[in-house]
């Protein structure tokens, strides 16, 4: 699954972008949160306050019920501030 | 009233700058039926000289993509002859241009409104994100996203 970071989630994840093998079982945004703070302590910071996080699947804003296969493409970035 | 042509929005994301009057122009050019242009320029801005320089981060792609859903909601929802954004990337010094919504109508009304709904829905979902760089030795911060300017999206759900 490619997974993408933005903004002070990318510098504290520590990488832009990595295609990570997640297991099956993880089907949701919310899920793959959860396995991704398992991972190691920099995602953990970079979750740590989850409502922050927002959302793309597939350059598409979704909510973090959102479901999600091997082909997504996700990212993670912080509320825009754009304009 | 539903537009009678369909408006191809010019929706451009690029490092370089950009010049408000040729994008003015180009809405107007060979045509007579345009009524009101109403053009929304955002500056990079600095309040009391402690600013550097902002650095602007966006998703590629998805950048496009986003402006180009919200240029076409505000299609559907106001009779526009016209519509132009262009929003940049990069490093950008105090006094510098970000972003540009140009919006041409027959009427003022459409063109007023549809520039204020392209840049409240800009703000809040094109995915960028604005990093600030003090001239002190202030470490660098990203900005914060505003609770008004999500609020804001709300006035045109009626």
């Amino acid at each position: 699954m490619e997974i993408r970071y933005f903004a002070w989630v990318r510098e504290k994840v520590g990488c832009e972008a990595e295609d990570l093998d997640v297991p099956s079982d993880i089907q949701t945004v919310a899920a793959l949160i959860k396995w991704l703070v398992s991972r190691g302590e920099n995602y953990a910071e970079a979750f740590a306050d989850e409502e922050a996080i927002r959302v793309a699947l597939d350059q598409e804003h979704v909510e973090h019920d959102a479901r999600i296969t091997p082909a997504s493409e996700i990212a993670f970035f912080p509320p825009m501030t754009g304009g | 009233m539903p537009p009678i042509v369909s408006v191809t929005p010019k929706i451009v994301v690029q490092s370089n700058d950009f010049d408000l009057t040729k994008e003015v122009e180009a809405l107007t050019a060979d045509r007579t039926d345009v009524g009101a242009l109403v053009s929304f320029l955002g500056l990079c801005r600095d309040e009391n000289h402690s600013l550097e320089a902002l650095e602007l981060e966006h998703y590629p792609g998805m950048a496009e993509t986003e402006i180009t859903r919200i240029a076409k909601k505000a299609i559907e929802r106001w009779p526009l002859q016209g519509l132009t954004v262009i929003h940049r990337f990069g490093r950008l010094r105090p006094g510098e241009q970000i972003v540009l919504v140009a919006a041409a109508s027959a009427h003022r009304q459409a063109a007023f409104e549809a520039a204020d709904f392209l840049m409240d829905f800009l703000k809040n979902h094109a995915p960028f994100w604005k990093k600030q760089h003090f001239a002190s030795t202030e470490a660098p911060s990203w900005l914060e996203a505003k609770q008004t300017d999500e609020e804001a999206l709300l006035r045109w759900n009626k």
